[in-house]
């Protein structure tokens, strides 16, 4: 309950202070729209708005499940097979020193305008950090447990799925909250660099358009899908893995 | 060294003399470099005739008490029976934690862990267990208690409990190997008269002050 009552004050405040700056310096409505006018158009406008949040809500969750499974494939392909460690590590090193946004236009070349290039950019956003936590993870399997199962007989296969799998999840689930909140930034870059829909796309217009109040309001939307999926995703982290939060 | 069958047989050392390694070795946990020596068994091979201790309970948080004590029918890929649920759940009892069958492991205190550990290691139902210092991170009065449990439900298979608790040894062992001098030899310590568990009388303040003073520790 406390943390809802904090986090009312903070946007009570920051709304607060946002007020004051337009009235002290008298900030004209294309540089900074005051609050109230940012609500009006989320309440005037909100059909379209929710049209472009539905499809950064779509590329952001399908990127992440996209992104996500290749993280574990990768992950677990350099657990099993060492050569494959030593190759791919690299390259994926490599890989993320490329900026998202340069590689953004070959995306769209090959893969469209459409919704398929930014859950591309998603995923390839989120899917380093989501191998690396999950190969720390089914690394650093506390070596009592494989003890056990060594001395109980089991098979490889099953010490994996039985013992180092389910021992990765709490790492697994570090990677996935990163993922969580870099995933809509994948998404929106995407958009900015070619699309017709979205909230990347409808940020871009009304900035051409000097609808700044608009613009503000997709930011509102952003930020507020982002901090929302953050948060039940890491309450369903912590339901699930009850033993880890303690 | 030998280890007579179904009996206790204590292993002392300090810290670093290798203890743990014969145990490892006698698990099958040792790298096969690391080992020179022979060991021999009455006919029976080692390995799949263990069931192993340790110091840490190795309870799996993910999986409830009464599938940690059936761990082993997962890790060996057979789907358990209600045969095995109902001997699981008796040596719960046993062990005075069948009502904690359905609760996870984090949300019991370290002597019920260690406790679920030791349902687990029975339900394996192999004739020898080893036991890494299992009872060391517990405290005294638990320890004394599950030391007793251990010894009364371990009747009837051959044990080898690795300790650096001279009290522990001296209780529990039917003999006890001392591990002195550098490199470390182990000697079998003379004057284990009476059967165990032992009660701490004179005779056994006695061993224990021999133990101490073998280990180095007459200065203590």
């Amino acid at each position: 309950m406390s943390n809802w009552l904090r986090g009312a004050t903070a946007s009570l405040v920051i709304l607060g202070l946002w007020q004051g700056a337009i009235l002290i310096w008298s900030l004209p409505s294309f540089i900074l729209p005051a609050p109230i006018a940012v609500f009006e158009v989320l309440i005037s406008r909100w059909p379209m708005l929710w049209s472009h949040t539905w499809v950064t809500a779509q590329e952001v969750l399908i990127g992440l499940a996209l992104g996500v499974s290749i993280g574990l494939c990768f992950a677990l392909l350099m657990l099993l097979f060492r050569p494959v460690k030593q190759w791919l590590l690299p390259i994926l090193i490599a890989s993320q020193a490329i900026p998202v946004f340069a590689i953004a236009p070959i995306l769209m070349l090959w893969l469209d305008y459409g919704i398929a290039s930014k859950v591309a950019m998603a995923a390839i956003i989120i899917f380093f950090p989501v191998t690396t936590c999950c190969f720390d993870g089914l690394r650093s399997t506390p070596l009592g447990y494989l003890d056990l199962a060594q001395t109980l007989n089991a098979n490889r296969w099953r010490t994996l799925w039985h013992i180092q799998l389910p021992a990765a999840l709490p790492a697994l689930g570090s990677g996935l909250r990163v993922a969580v909140v870099v995933a809509p930034i994948g998404a929106v870059v995407g958009e900015w660099v070619g699309s017709s829909a979205g909230l990347g796309y409808l940020m871009l217009q009304a900035n051409a358009r000097m609808r700044i109040d608009e613009m503000f309001a997709a930011l509102f939307i952003l930020s507020l899908f982002s901090v929302a999926l953050y948060f039940s995703v890491d309450w369903l982290l912590k339901r699930s893995l009850p033993w880890h939060s303690q | 060294m030998q280890l007579p069958a179904q009996q206790w047989t204590c292993l002392l050392g300090r810290s670093g003399c290798g203890k743990t390694s014969i145990l490892r070795k006698l698990a099958g946990l040792l790298e096969e470099a690391q080992w020179q020596g022979k060991i021999e068994t009455d006919g029976q091979p080692l390995s799949g005739n263990i069931a192993y201790m340790a110091q840490q309970d190795l309870l799996l948080p993910w999986l409830s008490v009464l599938d940690n004590v059936c761990i082993a029918e997962r890790l060996q890929g057979r789907s358990l029976s209600q045969d095995l649920r109902d001997k699981a759940l008796l040596l719960l009892e046993k062990v005075g934690l069948k009502a904690y069958a359905n609760n996870y492991p984090h949300t019991l205190s370290g002597g019920m862990r260690q406790r679920v550990a030791l349902a687990r290691t029975l339900l394996q139902e192999r004739p020898i267990v080893l036991m890494d210092e299992p009872f060391s991170a517990l405290d005294a009065v638990t320890r004394h208690k599950l030391q007793s449990l251990s010894f009364e439900l371990l009747q009837g298979k051959t044990v080898l409990l690795v300790t650096h608790d001279p009290q522990e040894a001296v209780r529990l062992g039917h003999q006890i190997y001392v591990m002195e001098g550098s490199p470390a030899n182990a000697h079998l310590l003379a004057g284990l008269a009476s059967t165990p568990p032992r009660q701490l009388d004179e005779h056994s303040a006695a061993l224990q002050n021999d133990i101490l003073h073998r280990l180095g520790g007459e200065h203590v």
